[in-house]
């Protein structure tokens, strides 16, 4: 019914009304970029000394990749807070009471918090190079790697509205979100290496998503350690591969899933 | 005449609950329908099946000539509606919230930035236009809303209680600019808790309750069978009041209500001020003690308490009256 170039076109006007509230609500920005350079700092300041990476690489080249893929995954959990925010306002109801496509709410939204992660993850980066984080690699496996973490981050997005749809209140979005979230991104390799792992936890470790878009990240910024025991795990041997694979699974589950529940929604 | 909105048989669950249970209504073209009831009544529910939101679990429903379901993308190029609260983004100036609404009717950006700029112009919007809606008041805010749902000049409006939690004073500018769309053609639905408000703007009402039509008909209809004006009275003494009522007997064509817990007395009366003045002459010598005295109007808790008898759960009690009631030093006036 809607072609093409209509949903583009509204899906623009929708990425932009939520650029415009990034733009007078500073505070999102701030807090998008000030928690990660806070995480670069502490972790690398306060837990570096603690902990032993292997090989020959230093804390700050290991840690940065693994600060990149927690903080794109967290920035992500917005977009369930935010279309739970649009839902309590009755803005979903406004929007689904004009003749527009049915999906572009939703491409708005994710288009833009895919903005603010990219805005994060510069920051990051620079706040990486100051502490002593290097690319080692070439510009275009470097600019995969940035790819990467946004590719999954944005998957990720479509995951949260799921759950914002679903769940409505913005203040429960974020607990839910942080309940899956943490344990995620901390049982992973993102900021201690997978040998430290008791078993169970480390197989879990290895399979999980987050720790081979930070293995992914690794290699395409060079940030592996040469000296480093080579992974057992084939998700930790085709990173990359592997990653864009569950990027592509959760967008085949949830952009159609989030559509019908969009379509469906009603306040009451 | 043809109608703009055909309703038949609609019915609406929720889990056990019926929220429609099977309504009937209609909408002349270019006339304004008054949808009346209490909160939970299904007014809301009523609109959001016109308007595409919610799927009706029976039944039929027409706009424009286009069914609700079958033809939900069409209705949605038709209809504006205002809900229950004002949908404006807070962090959009209220320019932006209208082109940004016009953008998505399709129309053009240089189409959408003209009528935006109407809009604002028409409901006094202008100095606040590149403010963030945030900074607007409660009317400002409704006016925006309202606005944004005519940017793309719809056949059919809905406006879902638009002034439910204004201040007096916006109510009335709102009775003002909802007249000037009815004096241009606009086919709109409107519903409201206050009688007050479908007397002035709109041409027939249907009241419904517990998701069913009670009565339907223009004002003067509805009203003769509420049974016209009532004088109210508190006194300072309830055991003064059965003594009242029976002084009151001659002017009265109905049954005197009396509330001991309040102690007000209402009694139904016609010939207002009139029957007001000899009121007051006749208490004059009674040592009733009356601290209130008014005519008041039907409302829609007369209407309620007239064809359901009981009254209108969730209605908020004080402050409608008081507006609605011709007060003693008011009718003197006159």
């Amino acid at each position: 019914m809607t072609t093409l170039a209509e949903t583009v076109s509204d899906s623009v006007t929708i990425t932009r009304r939520n650029l415009i509230k990034v733009k007078r609500v500073p505070d999102l920005i701030v807090f998008a970029t000030l928690s990660p350079i806070m995480f670069v700092l502490l972790f690398r300041y306060v837990f570096g000394g603690a902990i032993d990476v292997p090989g020959d690489v230093s804390y700050a080249e290991f840690l940065l990749p693994g600060i990149f893929a927690q903080t794109v995954v967290f920035g992500s959990t917005i977009t369930g807070a935010s279309i739970a925010e649009d839902l309590q306002k009755g803005l979903i109801d406004r929007f689904r009471s004009l003749p527009m496509s049915r999906s572009a709410v939703l491409i708005g939204r994710t288009v833009a918090d895919l903005g603010l992660n990219a805005i994060s993850i510069v920051v990051m980066a620079l706040t990486g190079l100051v502490v002593g984080w290097r690319i080692n690699t070439s510009v275009g496996e470097a600019v995969g790697g940035f790819v990467l973490l946004l590719a999954f981050a944005y998957a990720v997005s479509w995951l949260m509205a799921v759950v914002g749809l679903l769940v409505r209140t913005p203040e429960v979005v974020n607990n839910a979100s942080f309940m899956v979230i943490f344990p995620l991104t901390f049982v992973s390799n993102a900021f201690v290496p997978l040998e430290s792992f008791p078993s169970v936890l480390r197989t879990f470790a290895e399979w999980n998503p987050v720790s081979t878009v930070v293995q992914g990240a690794r290699e395409l910024f060079g940030n592996v350690p040469a000296g480093a025991p080579l992974a057992e795990a084939w998700s930790l041997q085709h990173p990359v591969f592997y990653s864009l694979l569950w990027a592509v699974v959760i967008l085949i589950v949830f952009v159609p899933l989030s559509v019908r529940l969009y379509v469906r929604t009603s306040t009451r | 005449m043809s109608y703009a909105v055909v309703v038949e048989g609609l019915l609406k669950r929720f889990g056990k609950t019926t929220a429609l249970g099977g309504v009937d209504l209609t909408v002349s073209e270019g006339t304004v329908l008054g949808l009346l009831g209490p909160n939970g009544a299904g007014k809301t529910t009523i609109v959001r099946v016109l308007s595409t939101l919610l799927l009706p679990d029976g039944g039929r429903a027409e706009v424009a000539g286009l069914d609700v379901v079958t033809e939900a993308a069409q209705v949605r190029s038709m209809i504006g509606l205002t809900g229950q609260y004002a949908a404006v983004d807070e962090y959009l100036t209220g320019r932006e919230n209208l082109e940004m609404v016009g953008r998505l009717y399709r129309l053009s950006a240089r189409e959408a930035r003209r009528r935006a700029e109407q809009l604002l112009e028409r409901f006094e919007l202008t100095d606040a236009a590149n403010r963030p809606a945030k900074t607007y008041s409660g009317g400002m805010r409704r006016r925006l809303d309202i606005g944004a749902s005519l940017i793309a000049r719809p056949r059919v409006l809905f406006l879902d209680e638009p002034t439910t939690g204004l201040d007096p004073r916006s109510r009335l500018g709102m009775w003002e600019f909802i007249a000037d769309l009815v004096g241009e053609g606009t086919t709109i639905l409107l519903t409201t808790q206050y009688l007050e408000e479908a007397d002035r703007l709109a041409d027939r009402m249907v009241v419904i309750d517990h998701g069913r039509v009670i009565a339907r008909g223009t004002a003067d209809e509805l009203k003769a069978q509420v049974g016209g004006e009532r004088l109210e009275m508190t006194l300072a003494d309830a055991g003064q009041l059965g003594a009242v009522a029976e002084a009151l007997r001659p002017l009265t064509h109905g049954e005197p209500r009396l509330d001991a817990q309040t102690r007000r007395l209402s009694v139904p009366v016609s010939g207002g001020v009139d029957a007001l003045a000899e009121a007051l002459r006749r208490l004059d010598g009674h040592s009733a003690g009356v601290l209130d005295i008014g005519l008041r109007r039907p409302d829609l808790d007369d209407v309620f308490l007239t064809l359901t008898g009981h009254a209108a759960e969730g209605d908020e009690p004080s402050d409608e009256q008081d507006e609605s009631a011709t007060t003693v030093s008011a009718g003197a006036n006159r």
